[in-house]
């Protein structure tokens, strides 16, 4: 028995559900702005993630209990749940958070070993392969005249044939992707944000919901269970890009505050891009690593094929996180400089 | 004295559990009835016995000597009678016993004759080598050798000495007491080894959460007829080891590898300058010191406590408990689990520790590291643990030497905040317990390989020179038996063979002859010589040996009756 034999106060168990309670005030909003249907995605995928868990654990030969207690594969399946449109279909639920656990989790090691997050592999996933049902995202209430209940929600998602008609009338494209289908219908970014889906900042509903975000983020780095270095620097990197681009021309860039107050941006940047596992672990390298996800954000954004690039910029620094760890390392007690 | 404090990286604040043990005054342990003294107390050579089973000793006389330099001497606490030198329990976690020697006290605790040393008046070779004798080693808790300390070496003098009353372990108090009950004494202290060492600037660094201590040492400091300043610095474990003491007082970092000696700095213990000026001003050898016993008693407190006596009389006094699950040695930080109750307080005991379930609760099983990183914001030794972590599981101890892992301190930071609860101390003192072992193993097999080369040669060497000798003897008989055959010729021959040079050929004939009239000399030698010309008794004797032979070998012929098996 080795020393020490004292520890401190803190477990895996009380990091991951901070993070899930950082992540109540966004639901909350959510649930205000958009309906309750994002209710009966994130039980479905914390349902399927924790079963996964349980089964992969077994094959493995693992102990459940302990690891089935770490909450990691609840905050997987809540990242997962908010990333995706909350009136998709649930078998798409239920394959990303599969895809997330299954594949990106225990196939590569299990808790402390993947590589990549497995949230944004389940998203990647789903984006690439059901491109179609990844466009189910609910209208503000604001902008709609349809508003569903949870058991209608549940309705559509489980429902399986739901009919276009009752889509068309509760769901709509996202501020991004409306951003995104306008430029390239040749319209400038003033004419496109005229479209009523636009909001003060980012979009309408949108950007109380980046904002419940950052307030989830700020308490999280307020109880010092991440650090500044990769939420300033992701948001720096998208800021500074977006702003060069907007800056060379305004008509077929979005501003800057636009794509910095996008809800995927700031989840990102406090929830996603702090991953400990996957990340950086150098102080100098989530600095690396911040900057290079958010750059990289807005260049799939710019010139990629998708809406949004978060997740494939997470990736993608996930590769680069080990390099990055090597070339960082700090100068220890006594190093000559 | 508003003096510029650095701070050093990391770091943690474990309660402090401090006001259980230092609200009672120090008490001296009552005088044991059996002392144990282990003679490797120090870093460095163990001492060697120079007394016998059966002698009777004086407290305070040597019972073993310093061996070399990097030693020092071992004392007897108390009188009494020498029972034994052999292996007994000592304080290490492996429970392995180390050679001690048995003092039973004759309960007079009569002193030798000691006087005290006129320290400004010796040569300083001849101080250090005093002090070495007289069994000073650090009372901070690695028990180095202190003479070695005292000597400012190469860069003399030593510009910076240090006192450390850190104290930045939870539960221990002995320093803070010995600070508030002996402030002048350690004093006296500091100004042998500032004699000793040249240095010009004197720092004594104390936690902030120890007032008291802070109060005397800066009244004691101020009686002083030279310079030196008392500093107040954060309680913040582990501040009190000494190169984060040294970071803090004076911004400066001990390069990686080297002695604080080489950036003109020396530290020592509280204990140690106390134990110094009793040394020197009374003559007394290192043969007690405070010890802190908290924890799981009933009444935690300092005793003054004699070198060997065993730790479960200590217990007792303090008021053993039921629900004990353990003892340390130390504090919960970095102490050393103790194998049992009977091992004696050595040079290096500042503290026994009894743990309970309510204190101390059972440690959780560990979890996967999740690089979570907060080993490496609280290491202040600016290491990157989650990987030392991975190496020392992968057994890639050259990557964990790449990364560092010889600059750990073993504070136990990086273990106290893992959310995995991942014992890591452990795992690097394994890497570097293998690596050790590895350079041991390959020093043994390069001693080995030079000395195999080194036969092969020496056996080269032998077969050369006998073959030279063998060619030299050759040559040599070869002459002779020329020179004979010459002879020979020279007295058969006629006249007309006169002049005639001795070939070679005729040499070696002459030598071929020699060898085989040698052969069959020896040959007659040992053949039978009797076996014509036989009398008839002996021939009948040997026509009967003859026939009991052939009987004999008719029966070996013979298969063998066979048993049946039932």
């Amino acid at each position: 028995m080795p020393a020490p034999f004292i520890l401190d106060r803190t477990s895996v168990t009380q990091v991951m559900a901070w993070v899930l309670v950082a992540l109540l005030p966004a639901i909350a909003t959510y649930v205000w702005l958009f309906g309750p249907g994002i209710l009966v995605t994130l039980s479905l995928a914390t349902v399927t993630a924790l079963t996964a868990e349980a089964a992969m654990l077994k094959a493995r030969g693992y102990p459940a209990k302990p690891f089935l207690m770490d909450l990691s594969a609840v905050v997987t399946a809540w990242l997962l749940a908010l990333s995706l449109p909350s009136l998709a279909p649930w078998w798409l639920i239920v394959t990303g958070t599969l895809f997330a656990i299954v594949v990106a989790k225990h196939l590569y090691g299990g808790l402390g070993q993947n590589i990549f997050n497995p949230a944004m592999v389940g998203y990647a996933v789903l984006i690439v392969s059901f491109p179609v049902q990844m466009t189910h995202w609910a209208a503000p209430l604001e902008l709609t005249s349809t508003h569903l209940t949870l058991a209608q929600s549940a309705t559509v998602i489980f429902g399986g044939d739901v009919s276009k008609s009752t889509l068309d009338a509760v769901t709509m494209a996202t501020p991004l992707d409306a951003l995104r289908t306008g430029l390239l219908r040749q319209l400038t970014v003033d004419e496109v944000l005229t479209e009523p889906i636009f909001g003060h900042y980012g979009g309408t509903g949108f950007e109380w919901l980046a904002a419940a975000f950052l307030l989830g983020g700020l308490l999280l780095w307020a109880l010092r269970i991440i650090s500044w270095h990769v939420p300033l620097t992701f948001l720096a990197g998208v800021w500074l890009t977006a702003g060069f681009l907007h800056f060379y021309d305004a008509g077929r860039f979005g501003a800057p505050w636009f794509h910095l107050f996008a809800p995927s941006v700031m989840l990102g940047a406090f929830f996603i891009a702090t991953d400990p596992v996957t990340g950086a672990t150098t102080p100098r390298g989530k600095l690396i690593f911040g900057l290079g996800a958010g750059f990289l954000t807005m260049a799939i954004r710019t010139w990629g094929g998708f809406p949004d690039g978060v997740a494939f910029a997470i990736l993608l620094m996930n590769l680069c996180a080990p390099l990055i760890d090597q070339y960082t390392q700090p100068r220890v007690y006594g190093e000559a400089k | 004295m508003s003096r510029e404090l650095f701070k050093f990286k990391g770091g943690v604040h474990p309660p402090g559990h401090k006001s259980e043990s230092n609200t009672r005054p120090i008490h001296a342990a009552p005088l044991p009835k059996k002392l144990v003294i282990p003679l490797r107390q120090h870093i460095g050579n163990p001492a060697k016995p120079v007394v016998d089973v059966g002698d009777r000793v004086l407290k305070g006389q040597m019972i073993a000597a310093a061996d070399g330099t990097i030693s020092t001497a071992v004392h007897a606490s108390s009188s009494g009678t020498v029972t034994a030198i052999d292996l007994q329990p000592v304080p290490h976690t492996s429970g392995l016993p180390d050679l001690c020697i048995t003092i039973e006290t004759d309960g007079r605790d009569e002193w030798i004759a000691h006087t005290p040393l006129d320290y400004r008046a010796m040569a300083p070779t001849a101080l250090r080598m005093q002090l070495r004798d007289m069994g000073l080693a650090g009372l901070g808790g690695a028990a180095f050798p202190s003479a070695v300390k005292l000597d400012p070496g190469a860069t003399r003098p030593c510009p910076t000495l240090i006192i450390n009353g850190g104290e930045c372990e939870p539960w221990i108090t002995c320093d803070d007491l010995l600070m508030r009950t002996h402030a002048d004494e350690i004093l006296q202290g500091v100004a042998i080894m500032r004699h000793l060492l040249g240095s010009t600037e004197i720092l004594i660094g104390i936690e902030d959460n120890k007032p008291e201590a802070l109060a005397a040492m800066q009244a004691a400091a101020t009686k002083m007829d030279f310079a030196v300043e008392v500093v107040a610095v954060p309680a913040h474990y582990p501040g009190g080891g000494a190169k984060q003491l040294i970071e803090t007082l004076t911004g400066k970092q001990v390069p990686s590898g080297k002695l604080s000696t080489d950036i003109g700095i020396q530290v020592f213990n509280v204990g140690t300058a106390h134990a110094l000026a009793r040394a020197v001003h009374h003559g007394e050898p290192l043969i007690s010191r405070l010890v802190t016993v908290t924890g799981h008693v009933l009444r935690p407190q300092n005793f003054e406590v004699l070198i060997g006596t065993p730790m479960h009389t200590l217990i007792t006094l303090a008021g053993d408990r039921d629900g004990t699950t353990g003892v340390l040695m130390g504090g919960p930080m970095m102490g050393v689990p103790m194998p049992n109750l009977d091992v004696p307080v050595v040079k290096a005991t500042n503290c026994i520790l009894v743990k309970s379930n309510e204190l101390f609760p059972p440690l959780p099983k560990a979890l996967p590291c999740i690089r979570c990183t907060r080993c490496a914001d609280a290491c202040p030794a600016v290491l990157q643990p989650q990987e030392l972590f991975r190496f020392a599981k992968a057994g890639d101890f050259g990557r964990a030497q790449e990364y560092k892992l010889f600059d750990c301190i073993e504070c136990g930071c990086c273990s106290y905040v893992c959310p995995s609860h991942i014992p890591l101390v452990d795992y690097y003192r394994y890497a570097k317990s293998e690596i050790w072992a590895h350079e041991k193993g390959k020093r043994a097999s390069d001693l080995a390989r030079e000395r195999h080369e080194f036969r092969l040669f020496r056996l080269e060497r032998e077969k050369k020179e006998k073959a030279e000798k063998l060619a030299a003897k050759a040559q040599a008989t070869r002459a002779q038996a020329a020179q004979d055959q010459t002879r020979r010729a020279e007295l058969a021959a006629e006249p007309a063979a006169e002049g005639t040079a001795p070939s070679d050929a005729d040499a070696k004939k002459a030598l071929i002859a020699a060898a085989l009239a040698r052969a069959q000399a020896k040959k007659a030698e040992i053949a039978p010589k009797n076996t014509d010309n036989l009398s008839p008794g002996t021939q009948h004797e040997i026509e009967e040996i003859e026939a009991r032979r052939a009987k004999i070998r008719a029966l070996a012929r013979q298969p063998l009756e066979t048993e049946e098996k039932p």
